[in-house]
């Protein structure tokens, strides 16, 4: 029965490709979804926007996740494909100042994504102009240990003040109140920026980090002041450890909570947590009043400047800008659609995450390292993970980075 | 008769010029790769490390900012400080070479057995041996870090420490390049002459008088050769440092060619000029001493002739 079902199917399949095949275009996609939720979620929308579009037949090249970082550069400049993955936010920058990139405002405007895809206009928009669609991301915030609070016996707090004082209790305890393993760099960044959003806003943490105010402003260094009070009770070795190690040590309860992004749910369930002793919380308030703003990177789709099937590929972005494809694609990768029409998985955690989002009437930031400059993004994370381990070394580090804004910034 | 002292004397003179051409149309190829692709990127990079350049947008000439702002920063000083430690450390790998190669040097049984043990750290990857030393460094679980802490009580995270670090990635790299001293010593020690030794013994030198008058002269070519590896294999250590740290932690075991990779082609680095300015001070010092031993070489030649 089966046998002959796809036969059939596959005659089918046939007859209406031959014909097709005469006038068959090529659509060549970049992408570094080598993992294996990415690449589910890219093939399944090839296949969807191959099957509404018969006559083009797309060609995926899959990079490794680092390798492609620096692989962008070279087929930008050298062998564009029509569709290629990147970040959004300053990341893009350096593609978009040096022409790498195509302006699809028309992409936007024609298809109403202004209204749609509204929650991430601002960080795909550079010189008033779009250069990309965004199609998943995911909530930052903190990640605790149920059990670990329940033993401690504390409770989970809503503001900075709480959270401080909890730290004494986990301390007591031998826990260490918070954990993250910071030789990767990037995720000390994490915690720099939800204290700087907390502390200073979203409309300063923008200007910080798109390098037009000083390093040295008094504002700065109130946010590593808040940092400081924490630092006692925070992983001593996180230096030496990956995230993945700090994972470890929140599912063995050494560690009660974790400031990271949503991609480590999977984590944290492989080591054995469950929804029942796995929590999660916003980030607690520290200057009162404050219009909570939240961090969540966005990865994007954006048409090489030296496209050569200009046409399909904006046909792409605009599918994979829709409400269907974006509910699709998430509900494989296991992120949020950006797209306000879709509908979210039924996974706890990204229902908190879209109701954390869609309720965060600050802002959204994307990320230290791609609102800030390339160049900037690696000093300053440097800093971070120094001031960590050197408390005492804050006015230097700050000195440090404001000389590398003053440069990039000229 | 004229047939015959034609060919004498037509004879040698084309067997002459063939011989000098054989040598270069042998040569041809290698040396064209070698000027395609050594050469002249030496020079391009050069004349990059005038530019203000993030690899995508033109070129901006800057003439020598790139290296007056070398003279003002932190990390460059951190990574020339740390290549100087690697070149003094990394020496080490010699007389240790030497010492491990005269203890294998004797006819037991199942001998090659434990020289090819010895010899082992070579044959794998440095990023292997960089993951072995991850690991046995790593807090928590590396067996390295339990034993301090078992000895002492005190926990220390080598790979997360500023003043240990270049240490630890150091020790990592010693380990495959004593491995090779000992097997450039080896070599030496086959060709050292028995009869001189039977001459020295029979004259009264033992142990280490033997060693310093008899034997290491003998080996001076492996020692020579062993140097020369050692030191530009510490002036080139970048997987080490890549694998282990990432130049951290916050930058404190960074070497020159490592913050050159960063500075141009990491994923936050878009400075090729910068970059390669730093690549050129590298090349310098790497001149200094290879021009230095190919220099000492020379001059050995013309001794000996």
């Amino acid at each position: 029965m089966t046998i002959t079902k796809s036969a059939l199917l596959g005659l089918l399949m046939l007859g209406t490709a031959l014909p097709a095949a005469a006038q068959q275009r090529t659509l060549t996609i970049n992408s570094d979804a080598s993992d294996p939720a990415p690449k589910a979620a890219i093939e399944e929308l090839i296949a969807d926007f191959e099957a509404a579009n018969p006559d083009v037949n797309v060609v995926l090249n899959l990079f490794d996740h680092e390798g492609y970082k620096t692989a962008i550069r070279n087929f930008l400049t050298a062998d564009s494909p029509d569709i290629a993955n990147w970040y959004a936010g300053n990341r893009m920058a350096p593609f978009v100042k040096s022409n790498q990139f195509m302006d699809v405002s028309d992409v936007w405007a024609e298809n109403g994504l202004n209204e749609s895809l509204g929650s991430a206009a601002s960080s795909m928009t550079i010189d008033g102009k779009q250069w990309g669609v965004p199609y998943t991301y995911y909530q930052w915030g903190i990640y605790y240990n149920k059990d670990v609070y329940k033993a401690a016996g504390v409770e989970v707090p809503k503001t900075w003040d709480e959270f401080v004082a909890n730290c004494q209790t986990f301390q007591a305890a031998g826990i260490d109140c918070l954990t993250t393993g910071s030789k990767a760099l990037w995720p000390v960044a994490g915690i720099f920026d939800y204290l700087d959003l907390r502390t200073n806003g979203y409309e300063f943490h923008q200007q910080l980090t798109s390098g037009e105010i000083p390093w040295t402003d008094d504002r700065v260094k109130a946010v590593f002041a808040e940092w400081a009070k924490v630092l006692p009770y925070t992983t001593s070795n996180h230096a030496a450890l990956d995230w993945q190690d700090a994972a470890t040590l929140l599912v063995q309860g050494k560690a009660a909570n974790y400031v990271i992004g949503n991609f480590a749910v999977a984590t944290f369930k492989d080591g054995g947590m469950t929804d029942d002793t796995l929590g999660f919380m916003p980030f607690p308030e520290i200057t009162p009043g404050l219009p909570r703003a939240e961090e969540a990177p966005t990865d994007t789709m954006h048409i090489p400047a030296g496209a050569k099937n200009v046409a399909d590929a904006k046909a792409f972005l605009a599918f994979i800008a829709s409400a269907d494809e974006q509910t699709k694609m998430n509900e494989t990768l296991g992120q949020l659609p950006i797209n306000k029409d879709s509908t979210v998985g039924d996974d706890p955690f990204l229902q908190a995450g879209f109701e954390l989002l869609s309720t965060a009437d600050g802002g959204i930031a994307q990320f230290f390292d791609r609102d800030a400059s390339p160049e900037m993004a690696k000093v300053g994370m440097e800093g971070f993970q120094e001031f960590m381990v050197k408390p005492d070394r804050i006015d230097a580090i700050l000195e440090r980075l404001e000389k590398t804004r003053a440069r990039a910034a000229r | 008769m004229a047939p015959i002292t034609e060919k004498h004397t037509a004879a040698p003179r084309k067997r002459r010029s063939r011989q000098s051409l054989a040598p270069w149309l042998f040569l041809a190829p290698g040396f064209a790769m070698f000027l395609v692709y050594v050469i002249v990127p030496v020079f391009q990079s050069m004349w990059v490390s005038f530019f203000e350049w993030d690899g995508l947008s033109p070129k901006i000439w800057i003439g020598l900012g790139n290296y007056i702002e070398l003279f003002d920063d932190e990390a460059f000083y951190t990574s020339l400080k740390n290549n100087v430690i690697w070149l003094a450390l990394y020496m080490l790998a010699v007389p240790a070479g030497l010492m491990i190669a005269l203890f294998l040097n004797q006819t037991v049984r199942g001998i090659r057995i434990y020289k090819s043990l010895f010899f082992f750290p070579f044959v794998i990857s440095q990023v292997v041996v960089g993951l072995i030393f991850s690991w046995f460094y790593a807090p928590d679980f590396g067996l390295f870090y339990k034993l301090i802490e078992w000895v002492t009580g005190s926990q220390v995270a080598i790979l997360a420490d500023e003043h240990l670090v270049t240490y630890g990635i150091i020790v990592a790299g010693l380990w495959p390049q004593i491995a090779y001293c000992m097997i450039l010593y080896l070599t030496g020690l086959n060709a050292v002459a028995p009869d001189q030794i039977e001459a020295a013994r029979l004259d009264g030198a033992k142990g280490m008088k033997m060693l310093w008058y008899v034997v290491l002269p003998q080996l001076r070519p492996a020692t020579f050769i062993a140097l020369v590896v050692t030191v530009i294999g510490a002036l080139r250590s970048f997987d080490l440092v890549s694998i282990m740290t990432s130049g951290g932690p916050y930058g404190s075991s960074r070497v020159l060619s490592y913050y050159m990779y960063e500075q141009a082609l990491s994923e936050y680095g878009y400075r090729m000029g910068y970059g390669a300015a730093i690549a050129v001070v590298l090349f310098a010092i790497m001149m200094i001493f290879i021009s230095g031993f190919i220099w000492k070489m020379w001059r050995d030649e013309q001794g000996a002739r």
